[in-house]
């Protein structure tokens, strides 16, 4: 079989200089379609990131249009359906929600999409370890997502589409979900979870490898350490939620019995399974948010990062100890109490290294010279609204206490605290920070403050009342309730607009920053930009560090 | 095939219990694997014109037809949400702990330390800009500040979990004394209730749909039963005053019982028997809603306790046709056909539960107390 990418003549250009210069371009189709380019690739992650948030987005509206009275008013139009069909298609909307952000938005905007474009720029390599398999791992996310999308259209069970929750949760995701939504649904996180592992291979590879001369693992910046670490949780974990949803496959399809109490199996071992993913899963979220804002926070003070090491190793840390308090996802499946007490006590535990990360960043910014432009105020909305999400996650993480407020608004308020309002806010300051030295273009920055403060304003009009509604004891997953939650509801729902207004603010101002900005410089951060992206030109020349930097 | 043709008997059984939105609840749902004991609160009784109404506390009458016990009418903001700030009255010891570990430890703590971050973040602003502070300084390091942020968490965490340990360790604590056993069983998409100790009473809970959208002949929520989405047309009765042990199962899917004002919510799982247990001191009623989801109908399985005093209990029990413990012939309701699941014997209260049953997980009280 002939591999097509396999000469060098297919990444040449129409025409063939006698110099083979840096920034020599293959044509359209193979550069888009057959990159083997990791900032292509970057590029192409973070486009996808950005379609699967709007989707992801539009469907969390639909959430809150639907939330915003008791009743329901609109997914009987929606669905097309009347009763348990309507119903159906709530549990849809929510699962769907929940996988799009966390498998096509977040990781791929991360990892994918600055993961890729920057790491081998801060490390001084020319690309990535493997960029053929760089490839692979991004073309496998698209069918990965329509498999998803496409799981919308078919039956699973009640109604149209998975309806399990993002969890998948045995049994209603074997026996309680009839139809090949789920099994759609199932092979999607399949293949998402293989382009992830394979992914993780190439950054763990390229940062162990790839380094240019002189730069020690001491010295690499904490973005590539967030991302080293993260490559090794994608590494250990998805493997576990491979098994975990193969198992569910056959259950479903092949009368084996994983998870049915009936013929020997146990609904709380997917559970189990799923959590030891999910766990350390929420730290693949975060931990390379946590370097993004290390590298904005240091630029934008005009100091190098304070406590280098304890950032770095803090990130280690709470890589480790995050694969072993799975269990505090599980309080009310009926644990014993020394279990309890075991993940309650490992739990808190992770409090101390995120701490040590919070108050270096204030230490950090402490005697700098900070300026506040748009990447920075993200960085600082992050710091703030990760430290709300974070002793929500304390008060969590008390096994007794957990009682009362598992599976209610608190839970999802504290998560998208640490989520929506953490990982979504470090993207954006990522986004903001390498906009220009990734697209040549310098974003507006009034606009850019302007969607800042209104999404700011927004997420926290949003999601600041669930604490309440989750305290009362308002359950997750529902989309009608007593009429008593109503007022903070409707509040929720006036933030999701003025969060929506923010991002209708964020495409305008890219779409005009993309054609109409103005160039940007090598280094437009100046002096507290000192890693060795800003060494290049803005864009990077195709082909970069062809002779290796050398670092001190 | 096997499992297609279980799919088709499932698809079959969906389809009979899907019930339009307009009317969520029926006066029978379905219940294939139930036994035929006395569920007596299945029909809708001749007294639902009475219950329709205020119900007007008539003790005379309740004792002469034994079938139309009163049931009372919830009070606001007690056992139910009232749109609060914080957390739902208490009605238990452990409740009342967990309550104030909550608001009297963690609230101050995560206030104070998320004030402490902002007002650090808002110092930065205001004295380290870049006009106030033109010359950045070159500190990347000081020991003791770094040992002290380490240090002074661990601190607080351990402060916070002394009282955790203590609030968990209670809530698996069973009292010693008199202890009345209830079988709770999530379904897709009810609550079955059974009384194992007072001749296997069998109480079916649907909710109550409001008016207009019930089914045909079938019983619309009024005030009396309790808000929107919380009445249910049988209540789960329990006794005040006593400690109540509920072995927590499903028959389909996972659901979770939870009752907010009991501080309980134990997850229903099939094939496991999880146990929680209660103390209210309170008459009345209470609600809470299925936690986990479990399916199309998941907001519509609404969980209603009605606390009595022992004495109305009892009444209540005989009302139903069970029996109490210390009745003539304890175990005249103990037909061999109304037995748990894998027709293993009605336990007693000193039988260990999980005889017989090889996959059930109850937490064993030996084993959580030694």
């Amino acid at each position: 079989m002939t591999d097509t990418a396999a000469t060098p003549a297919h990444f040449e250009a129409s025409h063939d200089d006698a110099h083979h210069e840096a920034d020599h371009k293959p044509g359209f189709f193979v550069r888009w379609f057959m990159s083997t380019n990791h900032k292509d690739i970057g590029t192409l992650y973070l486009i996808f990131a950005i379609v699967a948030g709007i989707i992801g987005g539009a469907i969390s509206g639909m959430m809150r249009v639907e939330l915003a009275e008791p009743g329901i008013q609109w997914l009987e139009s929606w669905a097309g359906a009347g009763g348990n069909e309507a119903l159906h298609m709530w549990n849809t909307l929510i699962t769907a929600h929940g996988l799009i952000m966390v498998f096509f938005m977040v990781m791929p905007a991360m990892i994918g999409g600055f993961g890729n474009w920057f790491v081998p720029l801060m490390i001084g390599a020319p690309d990535m370890a493997f960029p053929r398999m760089n490839n692979i791992s991004f073309w496998l996310l698209v069918p990965a997502f329509l498999l998803l999308l496409g799981s919308t259209f078919v039956s699973g069970g009640t109604g149209m589409g998975a309806g399990t929750g993002w969890t998948v949760y045995a049994p209603l995701s074997t026996t309680g979900s009839v139809g090949p939504a789920v099994d759609m649904a199932i092979l999607s996180l399949h293949l998402a979870g293989a382009s992830s592992i394979l992914g993780a291979i190439n950054f763990i590879t390229t940062i162990f490898n790839m380094r240019a001369p002189g730069m020690t693992l001491h010295k690499m910046p904490l973005f590539v350490w967030s991302v080293l670490v993260t490559a090794f949780l994608l590494l250990l974990a998805l493997p576990v939620l491979a098994a975990a949803i193969t198992m569910l496959l056959t259950d479903r399809n092949f009368d084996t019995t994983f998870y049915t109490a009936s013929g020997g199996g146990d609904p709380l071992l997917y559970q189990h399974l799923f959590w030891f993913f999910g766990h350390p899963e929420v730290y693949i979220m975060i931990l390379p948010g946590f370097g993004m804002v290390s590298q904005v926070v240091a630029t934008f003070s005009k100091k190098p990062v304070f406590g280098y090491l304890g950032m770095a190793y803090a990130m280690v840390a709470i890589g480790v100890v995050g694969f072993v308090v799975w269990a505090h996802h599980m309080f009310t499946v009926g644990l014993s109490l020394n279990t309890k007490l075991y993940f309650t006590a490992a739990t808190m535990i992770i409090a101390v290294p995120t701490g040590i990360k919070i108050f270096s960043w204030i230490a950090t910014m402490w005697g700098g010279s900070v300026s506040f432009k748009t990447p920075m105020v993200w960085a600082l909305g992050f710091i703030f609204m990760f430290t709300v999400g974070g002793v929500t996650g304390v008060v969590l993480a008390n096994g007794g206490f957990d009682d009362i407020v598992h599976d209610t608004y608190y839970v999802v308020a504290h998560f998208h605290y640490v989520l929506s309002l953490g990982a979504v806010f470090a993207i954006f300051a990522g986004w903001y920070y390498w906009f220009g030295k990734m697209f040549g273009r310098m974003y507006n920055e009034f606009l850019g403050q302007v969607h800042f403060w209104l999404f700011f304003v927004g997420v926290n009009i949003l999601f600041f009342p669930m604490h309440f509604l989750g305290l009362d004891g308002m359950p997750r997953r529902y989309p009608d309730y007593p009429d008593a939650y109503q007022y903070w509801n409707e509040i929720a729902t006036i933030g999701y607009m003025v969060m929506a207004a923010g991002m209708a603010v964020f495409f305008v101002n890219m779409i005009w920053s993309l054609f109409a900005g103005k160039k940007a410089a090598d280094n437009y951060w100046g002096e507290g930009a000192t890693t060795l992206e800003w060494t290049l030109s803005s864009p990077p020349p195709y082909h970069q560090f062809n002779k290796l930097p050398h670092i001190d | 095939m096997m499992r297609f043709l279980t799919n088709m008997m499932l698809a079959a059984g969906l389809a009979v219990t899907s019930l339009a939105v307009a009317s969520p609840a029926t006066a029978a749902a379905p219940q294939p694997e139930m036994a035929p004991a006395p569920q007596t609160e299945l029909a809708p009784a001749p007294g639902d014109e009475v219950e329709s109404d205020v119900p007007i506390a008539d003790a005379a009458e309740a004792a002469a037809a034994e079938e139309e016990f009163e049931y009372s009418a919830p009070v606001e903001a007690i056992g139910q949400p009232d749109g609060r700030l914080g957390l739902q009255d208490q009605f238990t010891e452990v409740g009342q702990q967990g309550a104030d570990f909550h608001n009297y430890i963690l609230m101050p703590i995560i206030t104070v330390i998320s004030l402490f971050v902002l007002a650090l973040l808002l110092w930065i602003v205001v004295r380290y800009n870049r006009r106030s502070n033109p010359t950045p300084s070159k500190t990347t390091h000081n020991t003791v500040l770094e040992v002290v942020w380490t240090l002074v968490p661990v601190l607080i965490l351990v402060f916070i979990a002394v009282p955790s340990i203590s609030l968990l360790a209670n809530q698996y604590d069973l009292p010693e004394g008199e202890v009345v056993t209830i079988k709770v069983t999530g379904n897709q998409w009810y609550w079955t209730y059974e009384y194992p100790d007072h001749g296997d009473i069998t109480v079916i809970s649907n909710m109550l749909a409001e008016e207009g959208e019930q089914a045909e002949g079938a019983r619309f929520r009024t005030d009396a039963d309790g808000p929107r989405l919380l009445a249910v047309d049988n209540r789960l009765v329990i006794p005040a005053n006593t400690t109540v042990r509920f072995l927590v199962t499903a028959s389909d899917v996972l659901h979770s019982f939870a009752v907010p004002a009991f501080w309980t919510k134990i997850d229903a799982v099939p094939g496991r028997l999880n146990e929680r247990w209660v103390n209210v001191e309170r008459p009345g009623v209470y609600f809470g809603q299925c936690s986990e989801l479990c399916g199309a109908r998941h907001a519509f399985m609404p969980i209603a306790v009605e606390v009595l005093p022992p004495a109305d209990f009892a009444r209540w029990v005989r009302s139903q046709g069970g029996t109490m413990p210390g009745d003539a012939d304890p175990n005249a309701g103990e037909a061999p056909d109304t037995a748990l699941e894998d027709g293993a014997p009605v336990p007693t209260e000193d039988e260990n539960l999980i005889e017989g049953e090889a996959e059930a997980d109850i937490v064993d009280q030996a084993a959580v107390t030694s």
